[in-house]
């Protein structure tokens, strides 16, 4: 029979709207402004007293709780408004003090059973909720030539353990340490030794008149470690300081061979997160210099606090920042600030090398930090400015060492509790493995997120609402079948955004504003196409038939095309673009289905199976 | 609009002054992009952007003053969708505490504001942008172009990708003649643009198409005349749905993806001429035939007449 779908088709289309609709549903229940309290340690327990504390705080400032719950581990109090969120959390701060962690959140507010099958709204973008967008760079150079220092310090140390004689031992260029020997035997051990354990390198021997050198070139594969070592690094340890910061659903992400882009949703302290994610702050431990060591191992720094007064140290570092496995903030008998340090057990094995046979001499902590500065350079008359990044090294302790030093000891000499508390966050979320700087940094504030809000659902809401109207007016029944298709579409096409756990952005919201109007076009096509039929005097059923056929092949190279664009614009674009990208070609395929499947089933449940002599399709000829 | 029995309207008799029209606006848009050039966005230049919102109204000029005193050069202080929102560009690319410093400063000057937004771009970002950008247009009408050539013939793809670039130009010259901000959402416009312009073009293909292997007699022009006459209503429908929700987008989506709206209202009405007029033309300028339009023998006898939907979509 035509224009009649099968029962199982039509089940089909059914089952597919039935899962839209449970999906898309999540989104009329928005994510609450939260704010979550955590024990500062594992051992502190959150309970019903700690969460009446806070709500009372809050009442007393007179901020709305909404709503508040005691969870496993944490508390949870919902608020009305992102202001009130971001004035909840200082006061919950202050009324509970340092053992418990306040941190923004936003808490579901989706229905158990519609949780329970996995549905949850769709992700707002920073555009639309406010936050902060970091991109930040990987200075690979700097990683190369770190990690060349390292060796070059390794391999000295096994050169003097195993009595070869050598000089020299520095970086050259930028990926070679050249070795000096007296004699071609002592090269010739060096040079097993160097072959048997270090396989990173390309060997050479060169003459260079009485001196025998060695010339130890870093190979491409191992450069190339290097930096995938130090991205992966870097990750990792932003996440952890993420974590440290407390934001809610943070996002931090790699970007091509060296950038990495954090994410911070509601946070407002951008000088803070600013402070904390870029602060390539490490650490340094080196023993004082011996005022007989020669000039060559030897280098001076100032003091960070007091940059005149200056010592100078040994080119050698004992462990860094990135042996360290635990730092905690506490305060001496004096009440001092200072931070207790845990090495890992390679960190405790070389410290306590390094200062068994030095007990009596004094240690340096150097704290290391790279900024970038800029420049404003004269060239060919022109102004440009110029990025030049700095790295400063400034000593904050120095101390005697008292007895041979094991895996744990501590940091004094520290100017404030912050500065210590900052330090020891640094510490414990893992050192930078290479600087990093910031090139990109997008600030949203709460309020512009919600105006983007209101303007992107009213355009959207108003753009839809006439094109209904039109359709309506144009197509009669058939526009009409036309309308709840689309409609259909715009469910479906949330509900795929939602389970995809795609992120809402503004320019998503154009997305979805430019799919309607174009979702229409399949509609219009093949209605175009019916018209065409009945006017040439085909019978109604006949025409309604051919005008989906005839029109199909029309409107899939149309959406294949655009399809074909849309993938392009994801590829190559970065956060907005994207957005809109991914938008757009799930509407091209949700627009595909409800044009095609949907819309096709209503007319047959409407118009098929029995003989009809007119159909509503607006127009002189098939008009009503 | 539904007078199809009547002698079609002879769209390709406009030809001639639809050629003079297209080509001097290209050359027009061309010297324009050239001699004015773009007014390239922040996402392109790198710098640093301010949005602040003040409790009243602020002079501008006192503003300028402000920032002045406190050491700043080379900003631009406007106004930015009301007239207690001001958004201040700094070109300077190399520092990201600017923002910051700005805020501090007028703050220092004793207004009452708020931080709506900021923003920072390295220069080094702006940089990569500005060639990633022109290679993703350049790779999406590569791509439209092999698709095309495929699907129909060579001569299509051509007459299908050259629209395409057409509208783009276009669209590129009126920024530059109005200096408007080309931005990163506008290119994302620009693209969708493409995607829009080719959709319409590909419509008027296929009918171009159907109807030479259909109507064994009449010219080329004929065909393509009646071709076009059939498929107007449907051009006409789609293009006024989608510039009535790009209109609310512009009138009410906020100043963020003004631009972008825009870029997409000129792309739609330059590119639903262009599926006409230039697509068409160029059709009759590579002097389409009949012959173009045989079905690869392939797909069965070369005398099948016209392409038949997918066999799944008959039992659909």
């Amino acid at each position: 029979m035509l224009n009649k779908y099968p029962l199982w088709k039509n089940l089909v289309i059914l089952i597919a709207l039935v899962i839209g609709i449970i999906y898309a549903l999540p989104n009329l229940f928005p994510d609450d402004y939260a704010i979550q309290i955590t024990g500062a340690r594992s051992s502190t327990e959150v309970n019903a007293g700690v969460l009446d504390r806070a709500v009372e705080a809050l009442k007393a400032e007179g901020i709305e709780v909404k709503d508040s719950t005691l969870q496993e581990r944490d508390a949870l109090i919902r608020q009305t408004s992102s202001d009130a969120q971001l004035k909840a959390r200082p006061t919950v701060q202050r009324a509970l003090g340092d053992q418990y962690l306040v941190a923004l959140n936003m808490a579901p507010s989706t229905p158990d059973w519609l949780r329970s099958l996995g549905a949850g709204p769709m992700k707002l973008g920073l555009d639309l909720r406010g936050g902060v967008h970091f991109l930040l760079e990987v200075d690979m150079d700097t990683a190369v030539s770190q990690r060349l220092d390292a060796l070059s310090g390794e391999i000295k140390r096994q050169l003097r353990d195993d009595r070869i004689r050598y000089r020299g031992g520095d970086v050259q260029g930028d990926r070679n340490i050249v070795l000096s020997f007296r004699d071609e035997q002592s090269r010739a051990e060096a040079f097993d030794l160097i072959k048997g354990q270090y396989n990173q390198f390309l060997l050479d021997q060169k003459r260079d008149g009485d001196e025998y050198q060695l010339i130890l070139a870093l190979t491409e594969k191992e450069v190339k470690s290097i930096r995938d070592y130090a991205l992966e690094q870097n990750l990792t340890t932003i996440r952890n300081r993420v974590n440290e910061l407390g934001v809610a659903e943070p996002l931090v992400q790699r970007q091509g061979a060296d950038r990495i882009i954090v994410e911070l949703p509601g946070v407002q302290d951008t000088a803070q997160a600013k402070r904390v994610l870029g602060a390539t702050a490490n650490l340094e431990f080196r023993l004082e210099a011996r005022p007989d060591a020669p000039a060559g191992e030897t280098e001076e720094f100032g003091f960070r606090d007091n940059p005149q007064r200056t010592a100078r140290l040994q080119r050698d570092v004992i462990v860094t920042g990135n042996n360290v496995s635990n730092a905690q903030q506490a305060f001496d008998q004096n009440g001092q600030p200072q931070v207790n340090i845990t090495l890992d057990s390679v960190g405790g094995d070389l410290m306590n090398r390094a200062t068994r046979n030095a007990v009596g001499r004094r240690m340096a902590v150097l704290f290391i930090e790279y900024r970038t500065e800029t420049e404003t350079k004269m060239v060919d008359g022109e102004q440009k400015t110029v990025d030049k990044r700095v790295v400063d090294k400034g000593i904050i302790s120095l101390a005697t060492i008292q007895s041979a030093l094991g895996s744990s000891f501590r940091i004094t000499g520290l100017d404030s509790i912050p500065e210590a508390s900052e330090l020891a966050l640094l510490l414990r979320a893992g050192a930078l493995a290479a600087p990093m700087y910031f090139v990109q940094e997008r600030t949203i504030g709460p309020s512009l997120g919600q105006q983007n809000i209101d303007a992107g659902v009213a355009s959207a809401g108003l753009g839809f609402l006439l094109v209904l109207i039109y359709m309506a007016a144009y197509y009669r029944v058939f526009g009409l079948i036309a309308n709840v298709a689309l409609t259909l579409n715009l469910v479906l096409l949330i509900a795929c955004m939602s389970i995809l756990s795609a992120t809402l952005t503004l320019p998503g919201i154009a997305g979805i504003v430019l799919t309607v109007g174009m979702a229409v076009d399949a509609n219009v096509l093949i209605f175009e196409r019916i018209r065409e039929e009945l006017k040439a005097g085909a019978p109604p059923q006949l025409a309604i038939n051919s005008g989906y056929s005839r029109a199909f092949v029309s409107i899939f190279d149309a959406n294949v095309t655009t399809l074909l664009v849309a993938v392009i614009l994801f590829a190559m674009g970065s956060g907005p673009v994207k957005g809109f990208a991914v938008t757009l070609s799930i509407g091209i395929l949700t627009s595909m289905f409800s044009g095609l499947m949907i819309s096709r089933a209503i007319v047959n449940l409407v118009y098929g199976g029995r003989r009809i002599e007119k159909l509503s399709i607006g127009g002189k000829l098939a008009n009503v | 609009m539904s007078d199809q029995d009547k002698k079609p309207f002879d769209f390709m008799g406009l030809r001639k002054a639809a050629s003079i029209l297209s080509i001097s606006l290209l050359v027009i848009s061309i010297a324009l992009l050239a001699v004015r050039g773009l007014n390239l966005g922040m996402d392109f230049t790198g710098g640093t952007s301010v949005e602040l919102e003040y409790a009243q109204a602020p002079s501008l000029d006192e503003v300028r003053a402000t920032l002045e005193k406190s050491g700043f050069d080379n900003f631009v202080v406007q106004n930015f969708g009301s007239d207690t929102t001001v958004l201040i560009r700094l070109a300077e690319a190399g520092n990201n505490q600017l923002a910051e410093r700005v805020t501090d400063a007028l703050k220092a000057g004793g207004d009452k504001l708020d931080l709506i937004s900021s923003e920072f771009i390295g220069s080094q970002v702006g940089e990569q942008l500005k060639e990633d950008s022109g290679l993703g247009l350049l790779l999406a009408l590569a791509v439209v172009l092999i698709y095309v050539g495929m699907r129909f013939q060579f001569k299509f793809g051509i007459a299908s990708v050259l629209p395409l670039a057409h509208d783009v130009i276009i669209v590129l010259g009126v920024f530059a003649l109005f200096q408007w901000t080309f931005d990163l959402t506008v290119l994302a416009a620009l693209l969708a643009i493409i995607g829009y312009s080719l959709n319409d073009t590909i419509i008027v293909a296929d009918r171009i198409r159907e109807n030479f292997r259909k109507m064994r007699v009449g010219s080329a022009w004929d065909i393509i005349n009646v071709s076009v006459h059939q498929t107007i209503g449907r051009t006409i429908n789609t293009s006024g749905t989608t510039l009535m929700v790009l209109f609310a987008l512009y009138l009410f989506g906020g100043e963020a993806i003004n631009n972008f709206a825009l870029a997409l209202i000129i792309g739609i009405v330059v590119g639903t001429y262009s599926s006409i007029y230039v697509a068409a033309n160029l059709l009759m300028v590579f002097r389409v035939s009949r012959e173009d339009m045989l079905l690869p023998v392939k797909e069965g006898a070369a005398g099948e007449e016209e392409e038949e939907p997918p066999e799944w979509l008959n039992r659909m």
